[in-house]
């Protein structure tokens, strides 16, 4: 009789249904970003005034077409109004569309994972680092062996190594959760019921500027996992992760 | 002991399901906008319901000091009666530069439908309404904000004085730039849902919307109409076809 020793069905389910769904959100909220590639701090930020960081990944990202400013009060440094002369490249009608659905079924993939990580002891045992695995030591020779790719594939004995726990446990119990608050943060109606939102955060500006570079951190982070799957056999990992292990393996892989 | 345990989890599926279904069934039942069998549209219509039933009621969006007034932007149509705009619309695009001619004294805002007093309300009449102000943030969907201070009567007002009735779930409304939408009373009643005839302390420049637009706080920016013409309450969702968003592949309830 066989014995399973790999992935739990529930995992495998939910990893895939929070990849398709984190995929689909990377490449929406792209799509989204292209229409205003800018970046702001605090609670406004358009285009008649200093951007935090102007990304230059769209067309959008020029100044030209603009009317004369016209000032709101008599002021000195009144606000202006100004009108937009150009067309501008706006994919935002399925792009947001398609992000919130993406989200729903990350959020019901993610209580049912949650739920059944805490008690099946899947982040007790398997997950979450123990104090007596945590040393400086043990994570600088973690580092090296990355850093010179000599990477240990994940025996079903030995579980996940220390850099892999820590860069899980970051994206499931920090990223994930910054990206769900930062992006309510963006909705007016929201933040109209929590507003405690947007003192958090420091305003819907800030909100979607730590949005996207919690972004970044999650793509970087689906980079080294697919690299990491590639070197430690692609064709066993991806088996694993879909059919499960069926059987203990005899010896190391490599 | 096998029968008792697949008892329980059938139990407890068919309780999610319940759940589940609570979400999803009242929606089939109570006319919602239409997906036309695209997904993303089903997934707007989701988004809504949950909204509607998971988040408290009227609670109102963040209201800012004069000092936080910003830089506003106007983009899209900032002229209907401007024939030389790519977005011109000769059918109501020269009635309003005739309207903009006179200083907008002869605009009027019909409201129709489900009211008991259908009629049409000058700008006199719209500022006879109790006036109201209020300095919120508007939303784009592009992804920037702006900060101003709106000037002008509640929906609520208008709504109250014409008398709707209590079949209508829906206000519909209609530009000079020839586009049409609508809100939910939920939207429409909110004690934040504007009229907005003066920005900043003065009347509401052309490009922003003048005479009159709507300002919907609680929505992203393009719920909230520059440039109004017509008001519809009805009892039943309406999508206008090519000058709405549904058809022009835009979500309608637009919030997440």
């Amino acid at each position: 009789m066989s014995e399973r020793v790999g992935h739990s069905a529930w995992v495998r389910i939910s990893h895939w249904l929070a990849a398709f769904s984190v995929i689909a959100m990377m490449v929406s909220g792209y799509a989204m970003l292209m229409t205003n590639p800018n970046l702001y701090w605090g609670e406004v930020g358009n285009p008649l005034v200093p951007a935090f960081i102007e990304l230059p990944v769209s067309k959008n990202y020029r100044h030209e077409g603009w009317s004369e400013p016209v000032a709101f009060f008599e002021s000195a440094n009144s606000p202006v109004s100004s009108n937009r002369g150009f067309e501008i490249l706006n994919l935002n009608s399925w792009g947001r569309s398609l992000h919130f659905l993406a989200a729903w079924v990350l959020v019901f993939t993610g209580c049912f994972y949650l739920l059944l990580g805490v008690v099946s002891g899947h982040f007790r045992n398997k997950l979450i680092p123990g104090f007596n695995e945590l040393s400086a030591a043990a994570i600088r020779d973690d580092i090296r062996h990355h850093a010179r790719f000599q990477v240990k594939a994940p025996d079903s004995r030995d579980g996940y190594g220390l850099l892999q726990k820590l860069s899980y446990c970051l994206v499931l119990f920090l990223l994930i959760p910054l990206l769900f608050l930062t992006g309510l943060t963006m909705s007016p109606l929201i933040t109209a019921a929590y507003p405690i939102l947007l003192d958090m955060f420091g305003g819907y500006q800030s909100a979607r500027t730590i949005h996207f570079f919690a972004f970044v951190a999650i793509a970087l982070f689906v980079l080294a996992h697919i690299l990491m799957v590639l070197l430690t056999g692609a064709g066993r990992q991806l088996r694993g992760m879909t059919l499960g292990t069926r059987k203990a393996k005899t010896s190391h892989d490599g | 002991m096998m029968d008792k345990k697949l008892l329980t989890r059938r139990q407890a599926l068919t309780a999610g399901l319940a759940a589940a279904s609570a979400l999803v069934l009242p929606g089939c039942a109570e006319d919602l906008p239409p997906t036309y069998g695209h997904l993303l549209r089903m997934g707007d219509n989701f988004t809504y319901r949950a909204q509607r039933l998971l988040l408290p009621s009227h609670t109102m969006a963040r209201e800012y000091a004069r000092s936080e007034i910003s830089s506003m932007p106007a983009i899209g149509m900032t002229d209907p009666g401007d024939s030389s705009n790519r977005l011109f619309v000769e059918e109501f695009g020269s009635e309003y530069a005739r309207l903009r001619h006179g200083g907008f004294t002869d605009w009027q805002l019909s409201i129709e439908g489900s009211v008991a007093r259908p009629g049409v309300y000058s700008l006199a009449d719209l500022q006879r309404l109790p006036h109201k102000t209020q300095i919120t943030r508007h939303t784009c969907e592009e992804g920037w904000t702006a900060i101003a201070e709106w000037n002008g009567a509640l929906l609520k007002d208008l709504l109250e004085g014409a008398g709707v009735l209590p079949t209508a779930r829906y206000v519909n409304y209609s530009s000079y730039d020839a586009w049409d939408d609508s809100i939910d009373m939920w939207d429409a009643l909110h004690p934040q849902t504007f009229l907005a005839y003066g920005m900043n302390g003065r009347e509401l420049p052309v490009p922003h919307g003048a005479p009159v637009r709507l300002r919907v706080a609680t929505q992203m920016g393009y719920k909230s109409m520059k440039f109004l013409r017509r008001i519809v309450v009805t009892d039943n969702f309406v999508d206008p076809g090519r000058t709405g968003l549904i058809q022009n592949g835009w979500s309608w309830s637009a919030g997440i």
